[in-house]
């Protein structure tokens, strides 16, 4: 047993560090760190250039797609890495999400069109799977895709499509076939949002941001050669990237970073003659998220290594999900709180209010990527088999 | 990282494992509180003719020395099991104190009669004042002759009614002192006590006991001691795990086989999610619980000491929380004395308020925090 990284994740924990330092843009990092997400889009591309030069740019993928062919640890430490150095995260939607099945599933041209230009951020992906009807119950989504000769014939709604206002492609969950079991007629598409036909519409969310969106499909035409995989097998698909890379799952690399803020901001605020982290109540409290930070950490490790050995790797998943998210919420609580009444006055892109809307934005963290009650009836079947 | 066992460590594990299976089952535990010494020498001897109680003793010393992982694996055995024997008393605790302080001559003289189970030793350090400040006794050691005279009472002595040695902790001037003292040594008084979760433990009056100079382990131990405390805590949160790991697993089988509303109740999702819950706070502990094993040999004492507070406020909370959902899952069953249930319970009671509770452990990471 041992609980600290080897001289070899060692050395690549420290070339990490030292290419952050050299390569991350200054007004990037300046802008996450201020919670500025003002440039979001031109940010996210930026840096995944930057990474991809350097050959980071898909650090899960194997070598013969242009990955890293890296460890799950050296993932694990690289993320972490990142989001302590306050680099912008890569983009999920094409990296983590459609590239996986696409390796897996994708025809080989499919694999050829789209992987590389995923990789060299020339492409911007978003997702296709909710809808007003069907959240939690995927499985029932009702986005129908007609096939008419060497097209389909799309025509529905999807609903919190995440950035898909930026987006160059969407991949989409629809239905070809009614008359089967929920799971059953289901079919993914690969749709370029420039197609005629498509209305994306911004959601305003609670902390007035647009990073949502709901997509309306009316007779949108999809070439067939665009499905992945066979028709009517889509959710297998869906499953597959749904339990993919869930390496960075439980954001350990973010909950440092900003327990590391909450600590420094904490110091410079005085009650009674000594800082709030000294406080034994507010300090308190930092304290006890710290300590579970810590566990989840060690709990993190000890997933990464049974994937590693090749024991169940799964359901612990929707463990470091929901531990993950409640410790994030937990922190920007306390950031929110640490500011007191001054957290009211409140402009969504001002930095004075960068904690009360992450606080905000954040209640979506127990809801996305399967709300934690999801995560909860996912334990309770898989790993407790009730 | 690595976080896995060697050979030696599993076997260590299943061998422990399948005794107690095969000689320690409910029904005997049950046997074993009901007699009046409330632990079995029996098998506190097959103990030592597994080696068990040789794990912490270094292989110059004729013992296994099989280190702070190897005791985890144990105690976790220990734990699962609920066993009434002094092994962390004794095995762990007193062993590590003469290993760790003792000369070669005290080792030679008492390490081979623990090895064995012969002989049975315990560390009588708590007293009233050392709730929020391990280190502050009131007990004294004053010269006499060559010698020494010890008053002071000791609280709570996990086994000292079981244990031949007592091996008591007293300030000299402002120096603390550990000193070996025979149980029925004149001026000794044990006051026996059981256990919220049945172990017998005693308090100590030490009315000017004598002890010889060659009784004296070590020179000032403050610093071996604490260092000795982390090793048990550790141990004692290995323990820990194991009963939580059982009580979580009884709990899931109870949901199975309860049948109320002509299903069983673990179909309910109110339940499920309390399981799922459990689980997550069983995970978590568990990790903790590797942490204080791995750090608990830190030759730097505040990462030393962080670590052990961090395990113990996590796993103080988590058997808590598993605990009582454990009962309560259980419904009116789990208020019973005849399921295992309630009696993981009260072990993981004990658990919570031994060796420092959760908020003083909290207190004591907080004054390191930065």
């Amino acid at each position: 047993m041992d609980l600290d990284f080897s001289t070899v994740e060692l050395a690549f924990r420290d070339e990490v560090r030292q290419f952050l330092a050299a390569e991350l843009p200054a007004d990037i990092r300046d802008r996450i760190v201020r919670g500025d997400h003002s440039h979001v889009r031109e940010d996210t591309i930026r840096w995944q250039k930057i990474l991809h030069a350097k050959g980071w740019g898909a650090p899960a993928w194997p070598v013969e797609f242009g990955g890293t062919g890296w460890s799950k640890t050296q993932q694990y430490i690289f993320e972490t890495e990142c989001a302590l150095a306050d680099a912008p995260a890569q983009l999920a939607f094409g990296i983590k999400m459609v590239a996986p099945v696409l390796m897996r599933y994708g025809s080989t041209e499919q694999q050829n069109r789209f992987l590389p230009r995923i990789r060299a951020a020339d492409d911007w992906w978003c997702q296709g799977y909710s809808e007003p009807g069907s959240g939690s119950d995927l499985a029932s989504l009702k986005m129908k895709a007609e096939r008419d000769g060497d097209e389909y014939v799309l025509n529905g709604q999807k609903a919190w499509n995440t950035l898909g206002h930026f987006a160059d492609w969407i991949f989409c969950l629809v239905r070809t076939d009614s008359s089967a079991k929920p799971q059953k007629g289901i079919s993914f598409l690969l749709i370029d949002m420039k197609t005629s036909g498509i209305t994306v519409r911004p959601t305003k969310l609670l902390d007035g941001s647009f990073e949502v969106n709901e997509i309306w499909f009316d007779n949108v035409r999809v070439p067939v050669t665009n499905r992945v995989g066979d028709e009517n097998e889509g959710w297998t698909y869906a499953k597959f990237l749904l339990g993919h890379e869930r390496t960075n799952i439980a954001g350990i690399g973010w909950s440092k970073r900003e327990l590391r803020r909450l600590k420094s901001d904490s110091a410079k605020v005085s009650k009674d003659g000594r800082s709030l982290l000294e406080d034994p109540v507010f300090g308190g409290r930092i304290a006890q998220v710290e300590i579970e930070l810590t566990a989840l950490e060690i709990t993190n490790m000890r997933v990464i290594f049974d994937e590693a050995a090749k024991k169940a790797p799964g359901p612990e998943a929707s463990m470091l999900k929901i531990r993950g998210t409640e410790i994030m919420q937990r922190i920007s609580e306390l950031q929110m709180e640490l500011l007191g009444a001054s957290a009211l006055a409140y402009a969504h892109d001002s930095d004075d209010s960068r904690a009360t809307a992450s606080y905000l934005n954040l209640r979506k963290l127990t809801i996305f990527g399967g709300s934690n009650e999801i995560q909860r009836n996912i334990i309770a079947h898989m790993i407790l088999k009730l | 990282m690595d976080f896995s066992f060697n050979d030696e460590q599993q076997m260590l594990l299943d061998s422990t494992r399948r005794f107690i299976a095969e000689r320690y089952d409910f029904e005997h535990r049950n046997h074993v509180r009901a007699t009046a010494d409330g632990w079995s020498r029996d098998v506190w001897k097959q103990f030592g003719e597994l080696g068990l109680l040789a794990i912490n003793i270094p292989e110059a010393d004729g013992g296994i020395g099989a280190g702070s992982v190897g005791t985890m694996l144990v105690s976790n055995a220990m734990g699962e099991g609920l066993l009434l024997e002094p092994f962390l008393s004794s095995a762990v605790l007193a062993t590590h104190a003469i290993v760790q302080l003792g000369s070669a001559q005290q080792r030679g003289d008492w390490l081979p009669a623990l090895a064995t189970g012969e002989s049975i030793a315990v560390l009588a350090h708590d007293e009233a004042s050392t709730r929020f400040d391990v280190m502050h006794i009131e007990t004294q050691a004053v010269r006499s002759g060559d010698g020494w005279r010890i008053t002071g009472r000791k609280s709570l002595v996990y086994h000292a009614p079981a244990a031949n040695l007592l091996l008591v902790s007293a300030r000299v001037d402002k120096e603390i002192g550990l000193f070996a003292v025979p149980t029925d040594a004149a001026g000794v008084t044990l006051l026996p006590r059981t256990t919220v979760d049945e172990q017998r433990a005693a308090d100590i009056v030490l009315d000017n006991v004598a002890a010889a100079a060659s009784a004296r382990l070590g020179e000032d131990v403050r610093e071996a001691l604490q260092v000795v405390l982390d090793q048990g805590l550790a141990a004692l949160c290995a323990e820990a795990f194991g009963a939580m790991d059982r009580i979580l697993a009884a709990t899931i089988e109870y949901s199975r086989s309860r049948v109320q509303f002509g299903v069983p109740i673990g179909s309910f999702q109110a339940l499920q999610h309390r399981m799922a819950e459990m689980l997550m706070h069983l995970e978590q502990a568990r990790s903790m619980s590797y942490l204080a094993t791995l750090r608990c040999t830190d030759t730097d004492p505040v990462a030393r000491r962080t670590a052990l507070s961090a395990a113990k406020v996590l796993m103080g909370q988590a058997a808590r929380y598993i605990g009582q959902q454990a009962v309560q899952l259980h419904g009116g069953m789990g208020m019973t004395d005849e399921l295992e249930v309630s009696h993981y319970f009260k072990r993981l009671l004990a658990f919570e308020l031994r060796c420092g509770t959760t908020d003083e452990h909290l207190a004591v990471y907080h004054q390191q925090i930065r």
